[in-house]
């Protein structure tokens, strides 16, 4: 906790200058803010002495009054406007940071986490830490500032009233203090019960189509109906007890104000203390409860600022992936000669996965990787694409190991589709030209032509401007697919792979985009993974992957011949096509 | 936010009164300026300990009152906001559960949930700070400038002519934030969207080499959303030192006019400080105020976003009883039916007709969108025709009451979806009342029973939500349970067995068949394999059925369902 505030101290650390001077103008603000009632006190006296005369001093005392409540306002704003941008731009840095951190994790990371809880860290904890940390940073300022200044003014004026005054404060201090902690409990009890109904409104929402079908509304609604009825109990014992907070605390004050003015009044009679004294103490009854009670809510608020930091720094504490080269190797007209070299890796330490795997694929080649779920055949392209690092062997393209290259320099030699497509948030056109931004309008429309997406683009509403949502909008898997395809068409790179690139489009339609990555394949060199095997019967070479080896390689007739695992995986597909009815 | 008050109607009474309770809280608490202003003038003047002791008593005693005041008030407050939140919440759901598809789809499931918890919970703040604050905070105000008058009209009105200021004030901010508070969540929802789409594109942008250009992206709309938090802050950095500058002038004020009347002999030094503190009630209470319009303003929008479902009327009416419908008509007859999802969009399926006999089997094959799902999902009334008529024994879908329509159906997704709950209770979706016999029965045709009996806890066994603790064949087997639970006139396998292998699909096929000679099935699959069995086979090719037939007659007439099998299957496999 406290390694965790140190850090976070850095970040604002940022800001020495914009932080002293708001340290500085809570310190200004709260001075004058404290000499205010004592300058009001003497007014009053000055008047009540002044009696049937005129009250010379007036113009002066109130005149440094105004300039005292000026001076006070002056330093709140600048307190204010200063906390602000000091907050706003630790927020900003911590989300850059988290993202540039993003950027360098090794793609496990992506593959563990839950993305929305990755989201969250983002948007939630930052937010979290920039209130807790610096709006409890100040008010903890303004508050101590606030406190010692009020005793200091008070025992000026008198040491008994002080003592009373003293007392009366943290009274509701713990008072806030005590309805706090219990409402928490309850807090957390309603938090879970919201979500219980949360998911179960997300599940029978999502599955509508289902719920419908199978008529099950009624049955869905008393389900939530009586998860709600729970919410109620639990909220409405929460919110009350939480909401008697202001008023008890309200209570307590009003009592030590009782207190204050019979104290003053009697200190008055007794002629130790003035009306003005009285007035002075009042005022700085009120004023010495606040901070007490603002502290209260600083001390929560930085609790759950310090948890969300601990989540924020999990992130940017993770390990990047391996540093690049100093001097990265680059390649000028690749060849397209890829050699596996004793390649040995697992994701996880204890369960081999690839082992001692050699291969040599000749330049122009096509080489498809085909074998049942968790064969090891995506892990290959992981491989390839450094998305993983292999931990024993190399991987080498035309003689040059790929580890001595950058990961962008290397990446641009290979084109990939993958299963899942992906779209973002900007129009066809955009997307398609995603690699090559600079690409003319025809260059764009006879890359979607050669996928075969042309036809559908125009269809729409807004052709080639027609804006994806995150999901797509109202496209079909294949035709998202298509224009994933359409992308790496127009990127145009030395080498190619399609990971399961057709496995969400019918194989009639898919029939059309073979023929188009024929046109795109010839004379590069190509992986194809694969599940249907139709895709890979003209590959130059079939690898069939079990639990991380290669058990058969050869061409599709060579496989078939032999009679093995391949044979046997087609004839599921295929031979089997003839049902038993 | 009006239209919503009808959910509050039940709360009637605590919605008078907790403001009731909360105004007597408000008097007690403004009677304690006054009561000490006689303190110090009646019993210090007269040197009465007696007199300030009485008056000491007094102002624990209301203090205590207003204690109980508040603490009842508060109690009406949780009361009503809460009961109000869960009716609403009750409402909404089932006003979702009752929307058509057309209608659920174009707000997204996401988006639903959050109007049910998120929104909801803000209009329960809502309507809690109303009861509580809202008649307090301007209360307070009205009666301190009120009481003011009592002790001195003079100096009373230095305070009336200090709340238009005031008031300016909080216009001012109000209207310059309100709407860059709206910008803010728009631009934090963007970078929220950037971000989902990097974790979710990652190989992608890895594989372009674009890691820079998406850092790039992100800090342009970090840096717009941190401009727009910068540009509220410095609005709303002046709020606070404005109206306390404008109350503090108002104490120097009443010190200047104070320090002349008290000289003519009309004011007194008690007088003085009460109104000095009710100057400081006042601005207390303008503090809330600000507080209350943050509030108000996020509650406003919440209120839009439930009215805009609220005010939704299901545009797929349900007659409450219908005719019904003769055994003697087809099983399902589709009349120069059209369809299209967007009223201005292109057509999913043209001019449709077709009939499908009781007890027939029929196959439905085409390309990604050809419109084969379309085609199915209008039976159920997922969808209503846009024009044409579909009719199921011989009588229109449309005049069916939805509930017996869709008992009629039997339907198995594309997408495998399960529940929270146990294997039994997800098959009984299918019939509530189904015996235990009965779920066996469907699990055991649905070539489920086999694995399920395997399970430790057999039937009982938990399924976690979307049914992710088990494979997709397992989860496609069990939903083809679900569907088969109420013996239905009428069995879709929308692409319901594309995870299982053939041997499995091919038993599952005829394990249906043997159950029931008058059941009509439609197997809607871009596997030949599939398809071929079936006594008739619909082509769909781009929202059009361009063949109808057996596997042999349509190798033969349909060249779209040739190119089909021969991009799936060798010639003389095609032609067995």
């Amino acid at each position: 906790m406290k390694k965790t505030f140190e850090r976070l101290l850095q970040y604002i650390g940022q800001y020495k200058g914009s932080l002293l001077l708001a340290a500085f103008s809570a310190l200004v603000s709260s001075v004058c803010a404290l000499f205010a009632p004592l300058i009001i006190g003497r007014a009053i006296d000055g008047m009540t002495a002044a009696g049937k005369n005129a009250w010379a001093d007036a113009p002066r005392v109130l005149l440094l009054l105004l300039l005292v409540y000026l001076c006070s306002n002056i330093f709140l704003w600048l307190l204010n406007y200063l906390t602000n941008g000091i907050s706003y731009r630790t927020v900003n840095r911590l989300r850059r940071e988290l993202f540039e951190k993003l950027g360098v994790l090794p793609l496990g990371f992506y593959d563990r986490t839950a993305h929305g809880d990755t989201v969250s860290r983002f948007i939630n904890d930052v937010d979290i830490i920039a209130d807790g940390l610096l709006q409890g940073f100040m008010a903890l300022l303004q508050g101590i500032f606030t406190i010692l200044g009020a005793i200091v003014f008070m025992l000026t004026l008198n040491p008994w009233m002080t003592l009373i005054v003293v007392l009366s404060a943290p009274a509701s201090f713990f008072t806030a203090r005590f309805i706090t902690t219990h409402s928490q409990k309850l807090f957390r009890e309603q938090a879970a019960c919201l979500g219980k109904l949360n998911g179960y409104a997300e599940e029978m929402i999502e599955g509508k189509k289902v719920v419908s079908a199978f008529r099950y509304e009624k049955r869905a609604r008393q389900d939530f109906n009586s998860i709600n009825a729970e919410l109620y109990e639990t909220g409405v014992k929460s919110q009350f007890i939480s909401s008697l907070s202001n008023p008890s605390t309200r209570v307590v004050n009003n009592i030590a104000y009782a207190v204050v003015g019979v104290f003053g009044s009697i200190l008055a009679i007794h002629g130790s203390l003035t009306a003005g004294g009285i007035s002075s103490f009042l005022i700085y009854a009120v004023l010495f409860a606040k901070p007490f009670n603002d502290i209260t809510n600083v001390l929560t608020q930085m609790q759950s600022a310090a948890a969300s930091a601990q989540r924020v720094f999990h992130i940017l504490d993770l390990e990047p992936e391996p540093p690049e080269p100093e001097h990265p190797a680059a390649l000028k007209d690749c060849s397209g000669h890829v050699e596996f070299d004793d390649v040995s890796f697992s994701y996880v330490p204890d369960r081999k996965l690839i082992e001692h795997f050699s291969l040599d694929v000749a330049p122009g080649s096509s080489i498809a990787i085909v074998g049942q779920t968790g064969a090891g055949k995506t892990t290959l392209v992981n491989l390839l694409m450094r998305f993983y690092d292999v931990q024993e062997g190399c991987i080498r393209i035309d003689g040059t190991d790929i580890r001595s290259m950058t990961r962008d320099g290397l990446r641009s030699l290979f084109g990939m589709v993958l299963q899942d497509t992906w779209l973002f948030d900007g129009t066809i056109r955009e997307n398609i030209c995603y690699a090559r931004p600079d690409a003319t309008f025809s260059e764009v429309e006879r890359a979607a032509k050669e996928a075969g997406a042309d036809g559908f683009i125009r269809r729409l509403e807004n052709g080639y401007d027609t804006r994806m949502s995150a999901e797509g909008g109202s496209l079909s898997e294949g035709q998202k697919q298509l224009l994933t395809i359409a992308r790496v068409m127009l990127a145009n790179p030395p080498m190619l792979i399609l990971d399961e690139a057709t496995s969400s489009i019918d194989t009639y339609t898919e029939a059309k985009i073979q023929k188009a990555f024929a046109v795109l394949t010839e004379g590069r060199t190509s992986f194809v993974i694969a599940h249907r095997l139709s895709t890979v019967l003209t590959a130059d070479r079939i690898l069939v992957m079990d639990r991380g080896h290669i058990v058969e390689s050869g061409t599709h007739t060579e496989l078939l011949q032999k009679n093995g695992s391949y044979a046997k995986l087609y004839n599921s597909q295929f031979s089997h096509g003839n049902s038993p009815e | 936010m009006g239209k919503l008050t009808v959910y509050l109607k039940k709360y009637r009474k605590e919605c008078i009164l907790g403001p009731i309770f909360k105004f007597l809280e408000a008097i007690f608490e403004l009677l304690l300026p006054t009561i000490m202003a006689l303190m110090i003038n009646r019993g210090v003047d007269r040197r009465d300990e007696g007199y300030v002791l009485r008056l000491g008593g007094v102002m624990v005693l209301m203090a205590l009152l207003g204690y109980g005041c508040a603490f009842i008030c508060q109690y009406f407050a949780a009361r009503a906001s809460q009961g109000f939140g869960t009716d609403l919440r009750n409402a909404v759901f089932e006003r979702i559960l009752s929307l058509s598809f057309s209608q659920s789809d174009r707000f997204g499931a996401s988006t639903l949930t959050n109007r049910i918890t998120n929104d909801i919970n803000q209009l329960q703040l809502f309507v809690a700070m109303m009861i509580r604050l809202m008649i307090r905070a301007p209360f307070i105000c009205i009666g301190s400038i009120l009481m003011s008058f009592f002790l001195d009209w003079h100096l009373a009105l230095i305070l009336l002519a200090a709340t238009p200021v005031l008031a300016l004030i909080i216009w001012f901010i109000t209207k310059r934030t309100a709407p860059l508070y709206r910008s803010y969540q728009k631009k934090l929802d963007a970078v929220g969207s950037v971000l989902r789409e990097n974790l979710s594109g990652v190989r992608v942008i890895r594989a372009f080499a674009k890691t820079k250009q998406e850092t790039e992206r992100f800090r342009t709309s970090n840096d717009s959303l941190t401009d727009n938090g910068l540009a509220i802050g410095r609005i709303s950095s002046l709020f606070n030192p404005l109206t306390s500058m404008a109350v503090n002038l108002v104490i120097v004020v009443i010190l200047w006019e104070g320090n002349i009347r008290m000289h003519v002999g009309n004011l007194s030094q008690g007088q003085i400080i009460a109104f000095i503190n009710y100057a400081n009630q006042i601005l207390l209470a303008l503090l809330v105020v600000s507080n209350l319009i943050i509030i108000i303003t996020k509650s406003m929008a919440s209120a839009a976003r439930i009215n805009e479902i609220m005010d939704l009327q299901p545009d797929m009416p349900s007659p409450a009883s219908g005719p019904e419908g003769s055994a003697d008509a087809p099983a399902a007859e589709f009349r120069d039916v059209s369809f299209g999802y967007h009223e201005t969009g292109e057509r999913a399926l043209e001019n449709i007709t077709v009939t499908i006999a009781r007890g027939e089997t029929i196959g439905i094959i085409g390309g990604t969108g050809s419109g084969k799902s379309t085609f199915v999902s209008l039976l159920p009334r997922f969808y209503d025709a846009t024009a044409g008529t579909v009719l199921i024994d011989g009588i229109p879908v449309g005049q069916y009451p939805l509930e017996k329509l869709r008992a009629k159906i039997g339907i198995v997704p594309q997408h495998a979806l399960l529940f929270t709950g146990s294997i039994a209770d997800n098959i009984r979706w299918g019939c509530a009342d189904a015996e235990e016999e009965a779920v066996r029965k469907a699990a055991r045709i649905a070539q489920a029973a086999e694995f399920i009996e395997k399970l430790p806890e057999g039937y009982d066994s938990p399924v976690d939500r979307g049914g992710a603790n088990f494979s997709g064949g397992q989860r496609q087997r069990l939903t083809i349970a679900r569907a088969l639970v109420s013996d239905p006139e009428i069995l879709i396998l929308d692409d319901a067995s594309s995870a299982l292998d053939f041997l499995t699909d091919s038993k599952l096929r005829s394990a249906i068949r043997e159950n029931s000679s008058t059941q009509t099935v439609l197997l809607v699959s871009q596997r030949v394999g599939i398809v071929r069995g079936a006594d008739r086979i619909f082509v769909f090719d781009d929202g059009k059925i361009v063949g109808c037939g057996t596997h042999r007659a349509l190798m033969e007439s349909c060249p779209t369902y040739r190119e089909i099998c021969l991009s799936q299957m060798t010639e003389e496999e095609a032609a067995k």
